[in-house]
């Protein structure tokens, strides 16, 4: 007997069709894996079993949950469902809380309005359930608000929301994409456990295959609002029957071809770091007393050679970004040096600073934030050039704007539109050319790929390694995937407490991790090759 | 909690003494001399020198200043050059109108604003918010003499529920009072709550896109539990600001309908101390305005630390 059966369900938003036909299953107890790139139908699915689709919506077939025909149902029934017997979890934890509200009040909510409990009695649950998902009273007592909480913890005040009744089914959307590697398996481990205790469905919506293997028995693989392929997870993976899912499955793994990768040592050093620490003047506590500083980078030090691909790794909040900032320059070393091309950024005026900055350029993680919406392709991608030291004509420029919009598989013809008319990709693909414009020699890559689909991703990330090899751009890729630094770097430096911990070959570190810091992030890194293996080792 | 709330104070008092100063300044720029004006066109020369130097305003600009600014302190706020009375108490007779009728007004458009607006969000682009945000649009279109004009008629002359105007004193009780506050209440509150509205509904719809709004509907909560609960305590921040603004606007601002409704406010006080060049009951009021609004400001602030947690560790 299933907990809820959707059959034939077709969605319509405002006439634009988004699911079609989509047919799914979750048994009481069991995890249903729900997979797809972004825009592929996944958390409509989803909405349309909470009811919280938007006005516009229209919803045709059939849902049922627990005997209950939910595309039929009153608003008054759904609201006693939500919350109640279906929970969610949402993809965002930074944003998911009130942030007006203490943490008690907001799990304590559900439960007053459901059981009509006393608030005492109420809060008493709530307090159980804090507990249960890891946030123990000592530490984080009912009266915290959600500012005073790192992103996992607020995962954890969601998923105690969700929770707190003891739902038949939990959903959980991306519930661990905006989390590092570790956060991520410590949640997967909690949701994990909270299915077993109480026999829960779930519903687990992922764009990570990885991830899904490792936590579904069962998956269905979304794309364009259709199902594609659905069954046993082990069996669905290692078999690969359907063209789609052999596609996703070898874009997660997907390694681009590097001809030649470099050493450090060989050349003349690019970058060089000595010593740097970064203080931040931290909370003060007295008035009287000046506040004790945050050292958020710690007496770091270390170089790269012309050429090389180095992975910055480290869980969030280890330093990494603030790192990047002060070879970005964008951000002044408290103590240390740092030299690029043998000249000193530190303690120069930005004027000074402007042959440096031709020579090294950045990509951020979301190409959505990135670009002012008004501006068009030509502006926003020629930005860089003002760091010339001759201002190139109109002319000139249109003509640099299109040569690089082509080394990045762009059309030059794309140069007169707005930032608004590309995919998420293809935005990415312009930050890359607004970055390699100048011809740098450093291009500091802060998630670069994080935000985007496993296909666009190893498109990117076999861009990055094309550019590296034909142009010869040393990167420094600021990430937590580990993948990703498999994929496209020389050498990996592991950063933890703003200290680096662990360097060396790529494969070496991941292979045979020496540091506690980096041991943990490879053992929290979902693998989908391991992933499978496990659980046709788990079937027999 | 306590830094951010010494900081606000400290700004506050700052302020303060700098917009007496530029008051202070621009009073003395302005031609015109007062014992001149005081005395008539027939003074002489040497009367209006004795009468200069009895004011004192012969004395050295920096002195004066400190005279008048101490002065402000004890409440003395010197004697109106045209009704030779302590200034203090004019201000006094006037402020019991005045206060009440913003207080009220304030009151109303607080009343009427809020469940517009969270009315106009929660069905936005639908029919009822069109209709709700087309009456607003009239309401801060329509200047606020106009309803005044058309409340007295409807409920003054047609409906002889209210009078249609004067102000009896708080003497005559506070019933007759109130109700002779109570048109005129209402014809400053309608513009008032017409922006507040909209203020309201624009942020209630910004707040109501966020994240947590899904989360609190995901625990089953009702949509109109979800509104009031989470997305309008959010939504005050906007809100208390633009309240602050009217209530400064409301205790001085009101000089038309003070005159429509024949009330000795404080609009009508300053108009008549401007024509009459009585320029220390001038400063004496825009000194209490600029202190109003510097206690209101503040008290704003106050209240955004209350609102919202995230601003009560800041300095």
């Amino acid at each position: 007997m299933s907990l809820l059966e959707i059959e034939k369900l077709s969605l319509t938003i405002g006439g634009t069709p988004i699911l079609r036909d989509v047919e799914l299953s979750v048994a009481p107890g069991e995890v249903m894996g729900l997979v797809g790139e972004s825009g592929s139908g996944k958390s409509m699915t989803a909405l349309t079993v909470m009811q919280l689709l938007p006005w516009a919506a229209r919803a045709t077939g059939r849902v049922t949950f627990d005997g209950i025909d939910i595309l039929a149902a009153s608003e008054d029934q759904m609201c006693a469902l939500r919350g109640d017997d279906i929970g969610m979890v949402f993809q965002e934890p930074m944003t998911a809380l009130n942030p007006v509200k203490t943490i008690g009040e907001q799990v304590a909510e559900g439960i007053r309005w459901h059981t009509r409990a006393s608030r005492a009695d109420a809060e008493q649950r709530a307090r159980k359930m804090l507990d249960r998902v890891g946030l123990p009273a000592a530490q984080f007592p009912l009266s915290r608000y959600p500012h005073e909480l790192s992103g996992g913890q607020r995962q954890r005040v969601v998923i105690a929301i969700a929770c707190a009744l003891k739902p038949k089914l939990l959903i959980a959307d991306e519930p661990t994409t905006a989390l590092d590697v570790v956060l991520q398996a410590q949640i997967l481990d909690l949701l994990r456990d909270l299915v077993a205790e109480n026999r829960m469905g779930l519903l687990l919506i992922s764009h990570d295959l990885a991830v899904v293997t490792e936590m579904a028995d069962r998956i269905t693989i979304l794309r364009h609002g259709e199902v594609m392929e659905a069954g046993d997870t082990a069996r669905t993976l290692s078999e690969q029957l359907h063209p789609y899912t052999r596609q996703l499955a070898q874009a997660s793994m997907h390694l681009p071809a590097r001809a030649r990768t470099h050493d450090s040592g060989s050349a003349k050093p690019l970058l060089q770091v000595a010593n740097v620490t970064r203080d931040y003047p931290g909370r003060r506590i007295s008035l009287l007393k000046p506040a004790a500083p945050i050292r958020a980078v710690d007496d770091v030090s270390f170089s790269m050679a012309p050429g090389q691909s180095v992975a910055l790794v480290g869980r969030s909040g280890c330093g990494k970004s603030t790192l990047a900032r002060m070879v970005l320059a964008l951000d002044k070393p408290t103590a240390g040096t740092i030299r690029f091309r043998g000249d000193t950024l530190t303690g120069k005026s930005e004027a000074e600073l402007k042959p440096a900055r031709r020579d090294m350029q950045v990509v951020f993680q979301d190409p959505y934030g990135s670009f002012d919406p008004r501006q068009k392709v030509e502006r926003l991608v020629a930005e860089p050039l003002h760091v010339l030291e001759k201002k190139p004509a109109p002319a000139a420029r249109r003509e640099m704007v299109a040569h690089a919009l082509h080394e990045v598989g762009l059309s030059p013809k794309d140069m007169d539109k707005y930032p608004h008319e590309f995919s998420g990709g293809q935005r990415q693909r312009l930050s890359i050319a607004r970055a390699i414009i100048t011809r740098p020699k450093l291009v500091v890559a802060d998630e670069p790929v994080s935000a985007l689909d496993v296909s666009i991703r190893a498109q990117i990330l076999d861009l990055f390694a094309e550019l590296n090899q034909k142009l010869g751009i040393a990167y420094l890729f600021i990430t937590h995937d580990l993948t990703v630094a498999r994929a496209i770097t020389d050498e990996v430096m592991v950063m933890h407490d703003g200290k680096i911990v662990e360097r060396g070959r790529t494969s070496e570190v991941l292979d045979h991790p020496q540091s506690e810091a980096a041991k943990a992030l490879v053992a929290a890194a979902p693998d989908l090759h391991r992933a499978i293996a496990k659980r046709l080792q788990e079937q027999g | 909690m306590t830094a951010y709330l010494l900081k606000r104070l400290a700004i506050a008092v700052v302020t303060l003494v700098l917009a007496s100063m530029v008051v202070f300044a621009v009073l003395e720029i302005i031609p015109g001399d007062p014992a001149r004006l005081m005395l008539g066109l027939n003074a002489s020369a040497d009367q209006i020198e004795l009468l200069r130097s009895q004011m004192g305003l012969n004395a050295p600009v920096v002195l004066r200043y400190l005279h008048w600014a101490g002065g402000l302190l004890s409440l003395d706020f010197g004697r109106s050059y045209t009704y030779s009375v302590p200034v203090i108490d004019l201000v006094r007779e006037r402020l019991v109108v005045s206060l009440p009728l913003a207080l009220m007004a304030l009151a109303l458009s607080t009343v009427i604003a809020i469940p517009v607006g969270l009315f106009s969000a929660s069905r936005r682009g639908r029919a009822g918010d069109t209709i709700a945000m087309g009456a607003a649009q009239l309401g801060v279109a329509v200047p606020n003499f106009w309803f005044a004009l058309m409340l007295i008629y409807l409920f003054a002359v047609w409906l002889r529920l209210v009078p249609g105007g004067g102000f009896p004193g708080w003497s005559a009780g506070v019933w007759p009072a109130l109700k002779s506050l109570l048109l005129p209440a209402v014809a400053l509150a309608l513009p008032q709550a017409a922006i507040l509205a909209r203020v309201t509904r624009s942020a209630l719809i910004e707040v109501l896109n966020e994240d947590y709004i899904r989360t609190a509907r995901a625990k089953g909560l009702p949509y109109r539990l979800v509104l009031w609960r989470h997305a309008l305590r959010n939504a005050m921040i906007p809100v208390v600001t633009i309240l602050g603004l009217q209530f400064a606007f409301l205790l001085a601002g009101t000089i038309i309908i003070e005159n429509v409704f024949y009330l000795p406010g404080l609009g009508r006080l300053v108009f008549q101390a401007i024509n009459q060049r009585d320029l220390i009951v001038v400063e004496s009021v825009v000194m209490l305005l600029v202190a109003a609004v510097i206690v209101v400001n503040f008290v704003v602030d106050l209240s955004y630390a209350v609102v919202d947690p995230r601003l009560r560790g800041r300095q």
